[in-house]
């Protein structure tokens, strides 16, 4: 998210930063690339004219012209500047006083409310609590249905009166069945609408009305234009909201949409949607998203994500088993399922410092088939294979490989740079081994290394060539089989 | 009075809603009024004119070039005052989305002969909502129509498609959720040789540019639809909503490469937003617009007209 607002800031500021010291021209020229990225970003034009106008305003104050390092000064006040935009820090849900907590999503069709409301029951379930869901979109057809289906999916109850009722009545009775049975929260789903649909803002308001929500999160799509400060304030202005959810932001939308409505509204943004799989939703940490726009990357997230996939005794078993090098191809595979349930690669490649604008430099093409391909081929493997690879001969190689769909020489790739890599972490056992203090030590030692990071290297499809074709046959055969439902 | 065409309803709107669509059309129209109504042409006229147009969603880029042919004009002497600067205008955007239109490949309709229509687009478009819209229209003039529900993957997308079916009275060809996409795509084309079909319209998931697998599907099923008529699809349509910013223009350089994008339709027109990046991507892609969606009813759909549309975003109906 933001990457082309991240390299142009970076070009401009690597041009400034060869010239060394900075005039007051220099200053405006770079402002100049941050207001034409801003506003290829989506951001608001009234929203880029007040951010230049207060970034310029600092950055031609003295100590920036005679500073030594003038660009890590206007970096750092663009950055701040970003911040406070986005807001400080991070206003998570607020709970009611009085159970039940009732939170209601609102916004334009195909902003993703829906699947928003699956994906926060299902965030806030991971949190011990007892969510019920509503469906009180009776406009669209088979919303109603759509709910029900996520519902059932990930078990989560539904409540909903079919399309004939009133969304209305339907809400309060909604709140009253969780009141009674113990819900909290209620989360609603409202039919998509436009700001200006009098009659249909009309129905929000008397819904709002009848259940006084705790909560009343505009969701809006980070591929928004200009527009998005319209949508804002319209309803903000009917309805006081309390916050936003940016859907979408796992595309390459640069999600201006985020900062023009934080700028005009003034509510904080309380989630992040990065998928459609129902745990592609992330709270929002404003510092984080201006230090990625800024190039920084996102490192915090990715900790945060495998803190959650893998329990603190795995992660230490799995520690000791790298350092002392009897890490095998069946700690790799089980290794491998946990990182693909943080999500898609390239988006944990994107958190990485730097490796988002590598990526897009190199235009390099990382796909989730490289994890199918490397578990069809561990999984053609015996058990004995796979805690032994030495042992595999050609023959052996060359039954994997028709397991696999794959071909003998992908098996064989497999294997060099696993062995490469077991060689490496038996280095980096010993080197941690040896000094306690070094900043590899810190990384493993927290229990929770990124399990992804040291096998990165033994991908396939990862390195600075080009990701090569797909053969379209093998690729359809073990993605038939296996998964057909997760294709995402 | 053009916007009828865009906002034309079945029932007359209540006058609270007229006034709110009056409230939105007007801040943009008076102020462009107000700005061609000062005495010369200055700095400050172009400025406000960037501002206007970049905030229309056009882009910078194509803000630029826009303002540049027109400050050329004002330059050669062919434009004077700033009622001559607006007439120079509009002609500029009019000639920019013509342009595109010349990319347009002819529809031919033939009895009994299917002609087939992808439509693709990124999540919450309103794909589903345009194939409604699409299959009225074709009715309307006579042809036969079947829907093929390929959106096997988005919890009820299959109902929801059957759902229009049923209002509409067209058979609606479907699977299971989750099935291969590409099978019901086969299913669709063998259906509409049997029975005669004229029109075929194929749903597709939502899915983001950036996901490759998902890009590859679509390629996929492109080659389905080939085995059984070679020169097809005839047409595929890539739907944007109104509301998108600069990232329309990736969306429609991906998917023009992974499923051969012929036209857009611009939906969600009866909101504040105006598709301005419409004009990004006809200049930038030269990817012509075929039809717009004003609104949730399958009748709240026209085709496009170039004149009409610049009319209608940023010259208004005057008499208002």
């Amino acid at each position: 998210m933001f990457e082309a607002l991240t390299d142009r800031l970076t070009q401009v500021f690597q041009r400034i930063g060869r010239k060394g010291r900075l005039t007051e021209e220099d200053v405006d020229e770079a402002l100049r690339e941050v207001r034409r990225a801003l506003l290829e970003a989506d951001v608001h034009y009234t929203v880029v004219r007040d951010f230049i106008a207060a970034v310029r305003e600092r950055a031609i104050g003295e100590e920036v012209l005679r500073s030594l390092t003038p660009a890590q000064q206007v970096i750092a006040i663009v950055h701040q500047e970003l911040v406070r935009v986005l807001g400080s820090e991070r206003v998570p849900l607020q709970w009611a006083s009085q159970p039940p907590t009732i939170v209601m999503l609102v916004g334009l069709q195909g902003s993703g409310k829906t699947t928003q409301v699956a994906k926060l029951g299902y965030h806030l379930r991971k949190e011990g609590r007892r969510p019920l869901l509503v469906a009180a979109d009776i406009y669209r057809p088979a919303a109603v249905e759509q709910l029900r289906t996520l519902g059932k999916q990930h078990d989560l109850p539904v409540y909903d009166e079919g399309t004939k009722a009133d969304p209305v009545e339907t809400v309060k009775h909604a709140v009253k069945v969780a009141r009674d049975q113990g819900y909290n929260p209620v989360i609603i789903d409202t039919a998509g609408r436009l700001q200006i649909d009098e009659p249909m803002m009309q129905e929000l308001e008397r819904m709002v009305e009848a259940v006084r929500p705790t909560e009343i999160l505009l969701v809006a799509d980070a591929m928004t234009g200009q527009e998005a400060v319209n949508v804002a304030k319209e309803f903000h202005r009917r309805l006081s909201l309390t916050g936003l959810i940016l859907t979408k932001l796992d595309g390459d939308a640069r999600g201006g949409a985020a900062l023009s409505i934080r700028a005009v509204v003034g509510v904080p943004i309380k989630f992040i949607g990065t998928g459609e799989r129902v745990d592609a939703l992330e709270p929002f940490y404003p510092d984080r998203l201006a230090t990625r726009i800024l190039g920084m990357g996102d490192v915090l997230s990715l900790i945060e994500k495998a803190q959650q996939q893998i329990s603190q005794e795995e992660g230490k078993k799995l520690q000791e088993k790298l350092l002392a090098g009897t890490f095998d191809l069946e700690d790799f595979l089980r290794q491998l399922q946990q990182v693909k349930k943080m999500g898609p690669l390239t988006q944990l490649l994107e958190m990485i410092p730097g490796m988002g604008q590598l990526l897009r430099q190199q235009q390099v093409q990382i796909s989730d088939d490289e994890y199918k391909r490397i578990e069809a081929i561990i999984l053609s493997m015996t058990p004995e294979e796979r805690r032994n690879p030495d042992i595999i001969n050609y023959s052996r190689r060359r039954r994997i490989a028709q397991g696999s769909g794959t071909t003998i020489a992908e098996v064989s790739q497999l294997l060099t740079q696993f062995k490469q890599m077991q060689r490496m972490m038996a280095e980096l056992g010993q080197l941690a081994a040896g000094r306690s203090r070094g900043p590899l030590r810190g990384l493993l030692g927290a229990g929770n290394a990124f399990p992804s990071l040291p096998g990165l290297d033994g991908f396939p499809g990862i390195g600075t060539a080009p990701a090569r074709p797909q053969p379209a046959a093998h690729h359809g055969r073990h993605q038939s089989k296996k998964k057909k439902k997760k294709r995402r | 009075m053009i916007f009828s065409r865009f906002f034309r309803r079945r029932t007359p709107p209540s006058p609270q809603l007229e006034s709110g669509l009056k409230r939105s059309r007007q801040g943009i129209f008076r102020q462009i009024v107000q700005l061609f109504e000062r005495s010369q042409i200055d700095r400050e006229l172009f400025d406000d004119l960037e501002a206007l147009l970049i905030q229309a969603d056009l882009g910078v880029a194509t803000t630029e070039a826009l303002l540049e042919r027109l400050q050329e004009r004002v330059r050669r002497g062919e434009v004077r005052d700033p009622v001559e600067a607006r007439e120079a205008l509009r002609e500029e955007m009019v000639a920019l989305l013509e342009a595109a239109m010349r990319n347009r490949r002819v529809k031919i309709y033939q009895r009994g002969v299917p002609f087939v229509s992808l439509v693709v687009g990124v999540n919450g478009t309103g794909k589903t909502t345009t194939i409604a819209k699409l299959a009225r229209y074709h009715l309307d003039q006579g042809r036969t129509v079947l829907l093929v529900a390929a959106d096997t993957f988005r919890a009820a997308a299959i109902d929801q498609l059957k759902a229009w079916g049923e209002r509409l009275g067209v058979p609606v060809i479907a699977h299971a959720p989750g099935a291969d996409p590409g099978a019901v795509v086969f299913d669709g084309m063998q259906a509409a040789h049997n029975r005669g079909i004229d029109v075929l319209l194929i749903d597709t998931a939502g899915r983001l540019h950036t996901k490759s697998n998902l890009m590859a599907e679509l390629a996929k099923i492109r080659r389905v639809i080939q085995r059984h008529v070679p020169d097809a699809p005839h047409e595929v349509l890539l739907v944007i909503d109104a509301t998108t910013g600069q990232n329309g223009l990736n969306q429609a350089r991906v998917f023009t490469e992974a499923a051969g994008v012929t036209d857009i339709a611009l939906t969600k027109l009866d909101g504040t937003a105006k598709g301005g990046i419409a004009f990004a991507i006809a200049r930038e892609l030269g990817i012509p617009i075929a039809y717009v969606g004003t609104g949730e009813k399958p009748t709240d759909f026209a085709e496009f007209d170039p004149e009409a549309y610049v009319d209608a975003l940023f010259f208004g109906d005057e008499e208002d």
